[in-house]
């Protein structure tokens, strides 16, 4: 029997599923060797991971000299590279919190992914950090423990010790709460398994078992996670606009980065989720669940985002000139018109008036041209946070320490291999977890009107039977 | 969990409809449901089988004030009595500045708190392993379960007839 479309809303999932039909389409994936696709992409990624290791060896073995850093602009790539790590690990749980709460059952179709997404950005985030702490050994100093020092403690005052305990709970929490979500869907992969890879996954679903008790408590703990994470997410990316905005350089010390660094976060994030499942869900075939509704959403969103972050730059530059304080209006002039006005232009371009392409239906709904947006987005957002980082340090108040920046062949290496990083660590996220919230994707299946699916959903359902005709 | 197996009665249905349905019959007719298995949480489902509202949140709260005192109170003993140090002319006690450590280790606190919670009522976690009825409860078969280990013959054949009244598909019983 065919499925029974509302006549008033889009289903959710296309292509008339029946509840094992989702197994199957989510969990294959998982089961089969991989694609040539996958291995190609998988050896390109552990390329990148070895040269990432290998940047961070050369960084910790030489010292952070091997850096171009100086005296004037002691944050450049390795900070706008952290920045944008963390912004981009926004959407997972905005998605998967905000969403919830509000309700979008639109989420379901991505939200696993994108919370993976998350994790992932938020670890190759951790990276620069450490990294640009020098001595790594003695990361450790940074957090509270009592120590044969005195103890001395850490600095609770300093907006840079908040980030600590902002990004390790964000890390925490969203790690959690992809995990419980993931319980339910390895149980699922657990029993259609035999041998070893039973036990594999016996040891990954925690035992679940379907019970309806265990389902509600599931539930209950599902959406207080994400009413505790829709405030966490908020407060990461304000505490990390801290860092620059609780200083008294001018060009950071404005009241409007917590909003603005949060819309471009959630702007990036969107983007960078854009770009992975328009490449998953063709490799692995999920169009019915990933649809060009959600990419239609989306680009909504990064519509949406794309043009605060743009209001947010022009009201700087307004705030600026109207402040009547020279050194602030300089440093906008100089952001604007200085010796990084190209980065400002790829800023410009790629995050305010790029996006503004989606205000047609035909282009939100064009995958070859959301693809490419995405792209173009995280490049402009990288771009956003060199132009706040370098361009700023670069003239500060005396003008014989003024400075300029060129990457070295070290840190270059180290970006590229971040991303390294990050895509070995989805790759491998694909072929072991199903990449669909499957049960949550079961549950919204007949979200679209009254499908009754399945052998014998006419032998006792009178009422459906009627319907359908 | 018990090491004594028991003998479960169980019927496997295609559709939540009518599992909701069975279990409404199950209700009037006074017979007592042992467990349900889902493949994804069923709505409407709790109240027919009698749960009362999950009450995580209450632990939820409990643990997120326990963060919010720890973090608030340990930073204030820090700055105020262990090792006062003056931060760019401000007073040791100084409340504002303590407000995003504090909201972080709230939501730490409530979060892990909830979630090892959850796994430890539910009995769940690493290495556990609980046999299951059936491997297609996890796919797309909706399950209610009756414990008939030393029952009458009379109440067995009860179950069943129930089973078949209200359209299941299969009907085995399992030792576990």
């Amino acid at each position: 029997m065919s499925a029974v479309v509302s006549p008033i809303r889009e289903p959710l999932v296309t292509g008339g599923k029946t509840y094992h039909q989702i197994t199957e389409d989510i969990c294959s994936p998982t089961e089969r060797t991989p694609s040539a696709a996958w291995v190609l992409a998988f050896i390109v990624a552990v390329t990148g991971l070895a040269l990432f290791v290998f940047g961070v060896a050369w960084t910790i073995w030489q010292g952070i000299g091997t850096w171009d850093l100086n005296r004037t602009i002691g944050w450049s790539w390795d900070i706008t590279n952290f920045v944008w790590w963390v912004g981009i690990g926004h959407a997972g749980t905005l998605i998967s919190a905000i969403l919830l709460l509000f309700r979008q059952r639109w989420r379901t179709g991505v939200n696993r992914a994108a919370e993976a997404m998350t994790i992932f950005a938020v670890i190759c985030a951790g990276q620069f950090p450490l990294i640009h702490m020098g001595r790594i050994w003695l990361a450790f100093f940074i957090f509270p423990y009592p120590n044969t020092r005195g103890p001395l403690w850490v600095n609770f005052n300093s907006p840079l010790l908040w980030d600590v305990f902002a990004i390790s709970t964000y890390f925490t929490v969203s790690l959690l709460f992809w995990y419980t979500g993931l319980v339910p869907d390895f149980a699922t992969v657990r029993d259609r398994a035999k041998g070893i890879r039973r036990k594999l996954y016996n040891f990954l679903s925690f035992g679940w078992t379907g019970s309806a008790k265990h389902w509600q408590r599931w539930e209950a703990l599902s959406l207080v996670l994400a009413g505790l994470a829709t405030p966490l997410v908020l407060s990461v990316h304000t505490i990390v606009s801290f860092d620059f905005a609780t200083s008294v350089i001018p060009g950071w010390h404005t009241t409007i980065f917590p909003p603005y660094f949060v819309a471009g976060a959630i702007f990036s994030g969107f983007a960078m989720v854009q770009t992975l499942m328009i490449m998953t869900r063709k490799i692995l075939k999920l169009e019915d669940y990933i649809t060009l509704e959600h990419i239609e959403s989306m680009n909504k969103v990064i519509l949406a985002t794309g043009t605060i972050v743009g209001v947010a730059y022009l009201t700087e530059l307004f705030i600026a000139w109207y402040s009547g304080y020279i050194y602030e209006q300089f440093a906008f002039y100089n952001r604007v018109l200085g010796p990084y006005y190209w980065s400002y232009i790829g800023m410009m371009s790629c995050n305010v008036l790029s996006p503004q392409i989606f205000w047609w239906k035909s282009l939100r709904r064009n995958i070859f041209v959301t693809f490419v947006m995405s792209i173009f987005v995280n490049i402009g957002m990288w771009f956003e946070r060199f132009v706040i980082i370098a361009t700023t340090l670069a003239r500060d108040y005396l003008p014989s320490s003024w400075s300029y920046y060129v990457p070295t062949w070290v840190e270059i290496i180290i970006f590229i291999g971040s991303l390294g990083l990050f895509f070995t660590l989805y790759l491998i996220f694909v072929r072991v977890a199903p990449v669909v919230a499957v049960a949550e994707v079961k549950s919204i299946l007949k979200a679209g009107g009254d499908q009754y699916i399945g052998p014998n959903a006419n032998k006792t359902h009178q009422g459906s039977k009627e319907a359908a005709h | 969990m018990s090491n004594q197996k028991k003998d479960i009665l169980y019927g496997l249905y295609n559709d939540e409809e009518y599992l909701l349905k069975a279990v409404d019959h199950a209700n009037a007719e006074g017979i007592e449901i042992t467990e349900v298995f889902t493949p994804f949480p069923v709505h409407g489902l709790d109240p027919k089988l009698g749960f009362a509202e999950s009450r995580l949140h209450i632990t939820g709260f409990v643990y997120g004030m326990l963060g919010t005192l720890t973090a608030f109170l340990f930073m204030t003993w820090v700055f105020t009595r262990d090792w006062p140090i003056i931060f760019g002319g401000k007073p040791y006690f100084s409340a504002p500045a303590f407000i995003p450590i504090t909201f972080e280790l709230t939501v730490l606190f409530a979060a892990v708190g909830m979630v090892v919670t959850f796994y430890i009522i539910c009995g769940l976690g690493p290495g556990v392993t609980i046999p299951t009825l059936d491997d297609r409860i996890t796919d797309d078969k909706f399950c209610i379960a009756f414990d008939v280990t030393n029952a009458e013959a009379s109440f067995t054949d009860k179950l069943k007839g129930f089973f078949s009244q209200t359209g299941a598909e299969e009907v085995n019983t399992k030792n576990i």
